[in-house]
């Protein structure tokens, strides 16, 4: 074979893209770096949860809505009675109510003070009688159980037993307001999960071009493809290795589901399978998800990429996350705070603004059926990507290709300096 | 873009209308005309012409910080010119005959993790060259430069002259038809920078044109066919290394037995005592006439010689002496 023949004249950019793409994603799958990568966010998970259960504990042990009863024996019998009979009409709005001990052992016992000696862990206590209860608590408590301690003693007061009609009961699939509230919570759970992996994802990009500047490495390849190839294959090749690490992730979540769905489900209370589907229907909406998490990726990524660019050391970089951050914060915080208010200028903005446009477009998957506007969000998406990424490849080549090594000692320059903005040409 | 050149010699153009050697009708590898770059308010290049045949070697010439690498950034194509005009092999884009160049960047760099065979072949498949023929290309390659037992080491393992051997490799390993090196001779010792002088003289001898910035005079003079002087940003002479030792006129070294006499009415006005021996340049009207002059004014010739001015000499005269301390500074810097 003719080794000429076997030569293109030039690379096009895609195929320039191509070539960077290969390396880097190559570089970071082999790399041992990368096990730690999919090993991260099993930290935020596991100390979530063990956040999640001492919370719950404490909250369990600090919280109470008993209501402590000190009438008279008889009156208190009565009080427990009555709110025997309607919890099955009322379940949860009721309090539970518990007989104080030392109402019956402390002849001046005095609920008022009592309460402010911080005795006993009542919420409120009620006093008098089922005819004159006397409710004694803070000014919450007493808004929160001053209706159902009445309705309780109104109870008591009977003779008889209430008799309460059998209410003939018809379930519809949905109503409106069901289906709206229902999708904005898988909305907000679509928003969210997008949010976590761009957080955690795009993030990699920052110190991507930190790399070839320290080795060196990025005058050859400014020299050999144009800037825009080289950003393109970078956020490519880093985006390939979010949709490893998504794959591995999900792999293992669906895996830990299938073994452990009752357990998690008993002790976190969420339930996958009772997510609300979404309107445009769960199979569309995945691959609307995967497709808005690679344009958040690379609207992102982008941006970091340019910002990253800049910076010349892994302490710049680390010095630049914290506001990178925060405008990650921002963005969702506009996507997330728009969701309950489709048509609003708010979300329009929301989703013209392209780092936020596919937070709200996912969300806006979730709750309305057209596809159009899908089509036209990517497109638009797409066109910021290739402007960012341009005006990124830009902005690298004006302000750090500017100088050669004038200036410096030469024995320190051969193969450890940096190019820097304000170098003087060589 | 055109551009109106016809004279496609290594000549310069410059303040005198300087051009001391026939035109060739090589076609022209590179081509510039009046490239300016400046970076925050600062002119780095000032104007530059250069105008180079394909097959040639050509030096870039000058002190650190005179443009050098910012001019050969701006013919490669990694930055664009603020004002004037640059084609290689005739086109304006360099980045579209990418495959017919090789560069090795003055501040050298690998990445650090990959073997050398695919770092090799990495930067060939830059220039569109698949990777499988890269490797088979950068296994013949460091064979043939006795780095063979090194192709499956990482760089990162490597001696820092290896290393610099291996990009070197790189740059080469598509085969470009032309190379750009910047400052390839720096960090080299005498035996490896013998060694990269050969590789450029066999790169010629197979028709590639070679480019090379450099501040050490010796190489450009030993290798160079044509070059550019800059300092400042400038380019006071770009053209033949002979035509810029033609500049400077030869300087005669008399040796006389007469102290005193008629004869020295005959020698020129810049004639120079230095010790025993009357320096001067060599008159227009050659070496006979004064000869005649100084036998028949019985000087009593012991010794005369005529010494052709070095490319140090005519870089003096036509850079400056600041700039020719600052070159020697660099060089003398870069040896220690």
């Amino acid at each position: 074979m003719n080794a000429a023949d076997t030569i293109r004249p030039r690379l096009s950019t895609l195929e320039a893209a191509w070539v960077i793409a290969r390396r880097d994603f190559l570089a970071v799958l082999l790399s041992r770096a990368f096990l730690f990568f999919l090993l991260g966010p099993l930290f935020p998970v596991i100390v979530g949860g063990l956040a999640g259960m001492i919370g719950g504990e404490v909250q369990r042990d600090a919280v109470s809505v008993e209501v402590g009863l000190a009438m008279n024996a008889q009156d208190n019998a009565a009080m427990l009675a009555a709110a025997g009979r309607l919890a099955p009409q009322l379940g949860g709005a009721l309090p539970a109510l518990r007989a104080v001990p030392e109402a019956a052992t402390e002849p001046a016992f005095d609920a008022r003070a009592f309460l402010e000696a911080r005795r006993g862990n009542y919420a409120a206590i009620v006093t008098g009688t089922p005819a004159q209860p006397e409710l004694i608590g803070t000014e919450g408590q007493l808004a929160r159980w001053q209706g159902p301690v009445g309705l309780i003693a109104e109870q008591a007061l009977k003779t008889e037993p209430s008799v309460f009609p059998q209410v003939v009961s018809e379930v519809v699939t949905t109503s409106a307001a069901a289906e709206r509230s229902s999708r904005i919570q898988t909305a907000q759970i679509a928003q969210m999960v997008l949010f976590l992996l761009t957080m955690l994802l795009a993030g990699m990009v920052l110190s991507n071009l930190v790399e070839e500047k320290a080795n060196k490495i990025i005058e050859i390849l400014a020299a050999a493809i144009p800037m825009d190839a080289v950003f393109m294959g970078k956020l490519f090749a880093m985006l390939g290795v979010s949709f490893v690490g998504i794959a591995v992730w999900g792999l293992a979540g669906f895996g830990l589901w299938s073994i452990g769905s009752t357990a998690i489900t008993g002790s976190t209370g969420f339930d996958i399978a009772s997510l609300p589907a979404p309107a445009v229907g769960w199979p569309l909406f995945l691959v609307l998800g995967v497709v808005y998490f690679a344009m958040a990726y690379l609207l992102l990524g982008a941006l970091f990429l340019t910002i990253g660019a800049m910076a010349n050391t892994v302490r710049e970089v680390q010095t630049l996350s914290m506001p990178v951050t925060m405008m990650q914060l921002m963005v969702f915080f506009l996507a997330a705070y728009t969701i309950k208010q489709p048509g609003s200028g708010l979300e329009l903005a929301a989703v013209v603004f392209p780092l936020s446009s596919p937070f709200a477009m996912l969300a806006r998957a979730a709750m309305e059926e057209s596809l159009w506007v899908h089509a036209a969000a990517l497109a638009w998406q797409a066109l910021a990507v290739l402007v960012l990424i341009k005006g990124g490849s830009r902005l690298f080549r004006k302000r750090v290709m500017k100088s050669g090594n004038a200036g410096r000692a030469p024995r320190a320059r051969r193969w450890g300096i940096r190019m820097t903005a304000r170098e003087p040409a060589e | 873009m055109d551009m109106a050149v016809s004279d496609h010699s290594i000549s310069g153009n410059h303040e005198d209308g300087f051009s001391a050697v026939p035109a060739d009708t090589r076609p022209l590898a590179i081509e510039a005309r009046g490239l300016v770059k400046s970076f925050d308010g600062t002119r780095a290049v000032d104007g530059v012409d250069i105008s180079i045949p394909e097959g040639a070697i050509y030096g870039i010439l000058g002190p650190n910080g005179a443009g050098k690498t910012t001019t050969l950034r701006m013919l490669l194509g990694i930055i664009d010119p603020d004002e004037g005009v640059r084609r290689v092999f005739g086109h304006d884009r360099p980045h579209d005959i990418g495959r017919l160049i090789g560069y090795l960047p003055e501040e050298r760099g690998l990445y650090p993790s990959m073997k050398c065979i695919e770092a090799i072949a990495f930067m060939g498949a830059l220039r569109g060259l698949p990777l499988k023929v890269g490797r088979e290309r950068a296994v013949e390659l460091l064979e043939r430069h006795g780095l063979g037992h090194a192709a499956g080491r990482q760089i990162r393992q490597l001696s820092k002259g290896m290393a610099q051997t291996v990009q070197l490799l790189g740059t080469l390993v598509h085969r470009p038809k032309l190379v750009v090196l910047d400052e390839p001779f720096s960090g080299l010792d005498a035996i490896n920078q013998g060694k990269l002088e050969g590789m450029i003289r066999a790169l010629a001898d197979d028709g590639v044109t070679v480019i090379f910035s450099t501040h050490v005079i010796h190489h450009a003079e030993r290798l160079c066919e044509g070059v550019a002087i800059i300092a400042g940003g400038k380019v006071p002479y770009a053209g033949s290394v002979e035509a810029a030792r033609d500049r400077i006129p030869a300087q005669v070294r008399l040796e006389t037995r007469a102290r005193e006499g008629a004869w020295l009415a005959a020698l020129p006005a810049e004639t120079r005592r230095n010790g025993d021996f009357l320096q001067f340049p060599l008159p227009e009207s050659g070496v006979e006439p004064l000869l005649r002059q100084l036998i028949e004014g019985e000087a009593g010739i012991l010794s005369l010689s005529i010494e052709r001015a070095g490319l140090h000499d005519a870089f003096v005269a036509i850079a400056g002496e600041a700039a020719a301390r600052q070159l020697e500074a660099d060089a003398e810097e870069a040896r220690a």
